[in-house]
């Protein structure tokens, strides 16, 4: 049986009540659920505050994204790193516990630039706050900033505060055929940084194709569309429509049983892609946010051939969907004292799952 | 002991004369004074690791320090405690165009990053006022700000990974050139963490592309509520500009004394508004401003139209703080946040204080963040006044919390506004920041009796500007 809180109070109860507990939001990324008895969040639901012309909101932690961004457009606002699998129901605090971020993340950054303010239960059981709820604050430490990615093994967050940012007023999307590999990332490399400012620049490797999104005033992005069309002439071409990038927020390209995030820097693309090439079908890759983040896609038959070439590689990467006994890390992992001694300080009973 | 401290460092690179140690006594809150037992000067990450686990082992505090700007009092030395500066840890180690990233030393300028990346295109974007002196160190461990924090963050999110040695002496890397990473993010908790964990001996940074164009306008209002009136109307609009700031009469009155910048005679507050980008969207979003600003009352526009305009425009901006200088032989500057949209009765409620306690206070502020920076005029040689000032300030800060707002948006809480740190964060909250301390330095050696509310304040009344100020090369912001 799953305990379902509606409060935070009754969060620390629950956690207060027992030994071994683990936290678990819409179950979009289920490889990152530990062990011990399941906490679900999705009765704590609801945005607590929510002034536009702020730039921030607060909502509770089983708010589901969803919700959030329906919110957020009624007035053309939008959180701009594309949270991952809002269709598939993610929620807040999940969001950020995994630390992945969609397309969006190219432009302006992503969770850690945009998640401002928490309260969450520690190990202790007791309410705990970090951060403020102001778009700039420099008060004690950034436990928002080491809670993403930290996937609830430091504490249960029962509050979040995000800033946000005007939704463009227009968006066009491109598409860049490249010959190979190499000349993608010469490709990715120079849209990165020229003045044409892309809120998204994502990569198929198996098309051998850049996606590109464009944000602003319409009669602008018409002439910077033009531009990039003439400098690949014949490679480029324009798609209307959102529904490519709600697919690839919800990773639909990823039919394997396994889904893992690695992070990546643009120079190690064309590598990595040539050996995803080697598998003949088996793997399958994308890059994204201009070829910052590799994902993976692949069935347990292909999980050690992916961990030994992240090893070979000193990457790590996590398992977002696809249960292994070993755990949500593939590759290679930094080991270091400080992060024991840090789970020690949050969490002294050792009650969420180890890291 | 000290012999073997020198011991580590050969050279004479251990200053322990009374001559060479008060040049550390104090950095940009001048208000505070403590003179350190020795000052160390490492060339080396080597030699800072060395040094820092003769501190661990000998149970002797340590403050790291680059520039000394703090204006929080965060690089105030610690009595019986070393200083370990780390201006000679100056290296650009790399600038990788690829991937966008400079990887640096603590040591190394704010502004020199951004003139290191400029042949690529590139620059980094946090620019505190102090950017021309103050260094990267000093940035990440106090999350520095700047004028452009809306739209850009502050330095914690243009730190991708750093190198560094805690204060246990364990040396440690975090994060990676890769903009994204998996697991806790302990960069993020170590910028900011206001030299309580450790030394950062080297900083992955993630750089951006430069704008290709500028448009930048000055407005001149009559009243300070209705420059603020202007600002929620750009924000409502939809733009995301750059930069967003005002000055209030008074401290247009002092940049202008000191650099002549022109502002529009007679203005109560004037309104700077920086949008940036492709020529293309910068010419749609001008048309837009534009009309958004014909709207506001204001009585005098300027556009920037060229770069050495907009320089002269920001030139008054960036002098206010040590302009101020010129009204009063002294000034504390307080860097609360509230939410942007109640300013205007923040700056009533400060100007009401003002009035009430006949110290006379200045305003520049970061308006499209709500960062406040009151500049509290006092004359440090009258018997009470820098109390009273002090006593003000305090009341400014307990006003950003009760508004929902923070103590601090950029400068930290270092050693001047520990007191009111329980009055944004509870007793237990306070105590899980002390046990995550604890984590990194169980033995409180590194930067002892900065953030946490603590003993008596080693304060000596000061007047006058810091040296660095009064030759114009750092400011306050």
């Amino acid at each position: 049986m799953t305990e379902k809180p509606s409060s935070a109070e009754e969060v620390a109860e629950v956690v207060r009540a027992h030994a071994r507990i683990s936290a678990v939001g819409g179950r979009t990324k289920p490889a990152l659920v530990g062990e011990g008895k399941e906490l679900g969040l999705s009765g704590l639901t609801g945005i607590t505050d929510y002034e536009a012309s702020e730039y921030t909101f607060t909502a509770r932690a089983g708010t589901t994204i969803r919700e959030v961004e329906e919110v957020l457009k009624a007035k053309r606002q939008y959180l701009p790193f594309d949270p991952l699998f809002a269709e598939s129901g993610a929620t807040l605090g999940g969001t950020v516990a995994s630390g992945a971020c969609g397309p969006g993340r190219f432009r302006f950054g992503g969770l850690r630039d945009f998640f401002i303010g928490v309260q969450f239960v520690d190990g202790a059981g007791e309410l705990v706050r970090s951060g403020g709820k102001v778009v700039k604050n420099a008060a004690g430490f950034d436990l928002p900033k080491f809670l993403v990615g930290s996937m609830g093994r430091f504490g249960v967050m029962t509050e979040l505060s995000f800033k946000v940012f005007p939704a463009p007023f227009e968006t066009v999307n491109l598409s860049v055929i490249c010959p190979d590999h190499v000349s993608a990332v010469e490709r990715l490399a120079e849209v990165a940084s020229s003045r044409w400012e892309a809120d998204a620049l994502e990569y198929d490797p198996s098309e051998k194709t850049i996606l590109l999104r464009l944000g602003g005033p319409g009669e602008a992005l018409d002439q910077i569309c033009e531009e990039i069309e003439g400098r690949w002439a014949g490679e480029v071409e324009q798609f209307r429509g959102i529904t490519g990038w709600r697919d690839l927020r919800e990773a639909r390209w990823a039919q394997g049983a396994f889904l893992v995030k690695v992070p990546i820097t643009l120079s190690r693309v064309s590598q990595l892609a040539g050996w995803v090439d080697g598998c003949g079908g088996a793997v399958r890759c994308w890059c994204s946010s201009g070829g910052n983040v590799a994902w993976f896609s692949f069935g347990r038959n292909e999980l050690d051939a992916v961990d030994e070439m992240l090893k070979g590689h000193s990457m790590a990467g996590l398992t977002i969907r696809g249960s292994d006994s070993n755990g949500p890390w593939l590759g290679e992992r930094k080991e270091n004292a400080i992060l024991g001694a840090v789970k020690e300080a949050l969490d002294p009973g050792n009650r969420f799952p180890g890291i | 002991m000290i012999e073997s401290l020198k011991a580590l460092l050969p050279g004479g690179r251990v200053l322990t004369r009374d001559v060479y140690l008060a040049a550390y006594e104090s950095d940009g809150l001048t208000a505070f004074r403590t003179k350190p037992r020795a000052v160390v000067l490492p060339e080396t990450g080597e030699e800072v690791i060395k040094v820092v686990h003769w501190c661990h082992q000998h149970g002797v505090p340590f403050v790291a320090r680059g520039s000394g700007t703090s204006l929080s009092g965060g690089s105030l030395p610690v009595e019986e405690g070393i200083v370990i500066t780390l201006n000679r840890l100056n290296r650009i180690l790399e600038v990788d165009p690829v991937n966008r990233v400079a990887i640096v030393e603590p040591g190394v300028i704010n502004l020199d990053v951004s003139r290191a990346a400029e042949s690529h295109g590139l620059y980094f974007a946090p620019d505190p006022s102090s950017q021309t002196i103050c260094t990267i160190g000093g940035n990440v461990a106090f999350n520095s700000g700047g004028a452009h924090c809306l739209k850009y963050g502050m330095t914690a999110n243009h730190v991708l990974g750093m190198k560094a040695v805690l204060a246990t002496g364990e040396v440690v890397e975090f994060g990676g050139r890769s903009r994204e990473q998996v697991g806790p993010d302990f960069t993020g908790l170590f910028c900011g963490s206001e030299g309580l964990f450790g030394v950062g001996l080297e900083f992955t940074l993630r750089l951006l592309p430069k704008a290709e164009c500028f448009h930048t306008v000055l407005a001149g209002y009559r009243s300070l509520e209705e420059a603020g009136n202007a600002v929620g109307a750009v924000i409502d609009s939809g733009l995301l500009p750059g930069a967003l700031e005002i000055m209030d009469a008074l401290a247009i009155e002092a940049a202008e004394a000191a650099v002549s910048c022109g502002y529009p005679a007679g203005a109560e507050a004037v309104l700077i508004v920086e949008l940036e980008g492709p020529t293309e969207k910068v010419a749609v979003e001008r048309a837009q401003l534009d009309e958004i600003l014909e709207k506001t009352r204001s009585f005098e526009k300027r556009v920037a139209a060229d770069s050495v305009e907009r320089m002269t425009i920001w030139k008054g901006r960036k002098s206010a703080f040590s302009a101020v200088g010129r009204l009063s032989p002294d000034f504390i500057v307080q860097d609360g946040v509230v939410p942007r949209t109640r300013l205007g009765e923040a700056l009533r409620r400060i100007g009401e204080m003002s009035e009430e306690t006949g110290f006379r206070v200045a305003n520049v502020f970061h308006a499209g963040d709500g960062n406040l920076h009151p500049l509290i005029l006092y004359d440090g040689r009258r018997e009470g006044s820098l109390e009273g000032a002090e006593a003000l300030a305090g009341r400014i800060l307990e006003m950003c919390v009760e508004m929902g707002g923070s103590i601090t948006g950029e400068h930290g809480v270092g050693m001047e506004k520990r007191d009111y740190l329980p009055g944004m964060f509870s007793d237990y909250d306070i105590e899980v920041m002390k046990r995550v301390r604890a984590a990194f330095d169980p033995k409180e050696v590194a930067n002892p009796g900065k953030m946490f509310p603590g003993p008596e304040a080693p304060s000596l009344s000061r007047s006058g500007l810091h040296p660095l100020e009064e030759a114009g090369v750092i400011s306050r912001e």
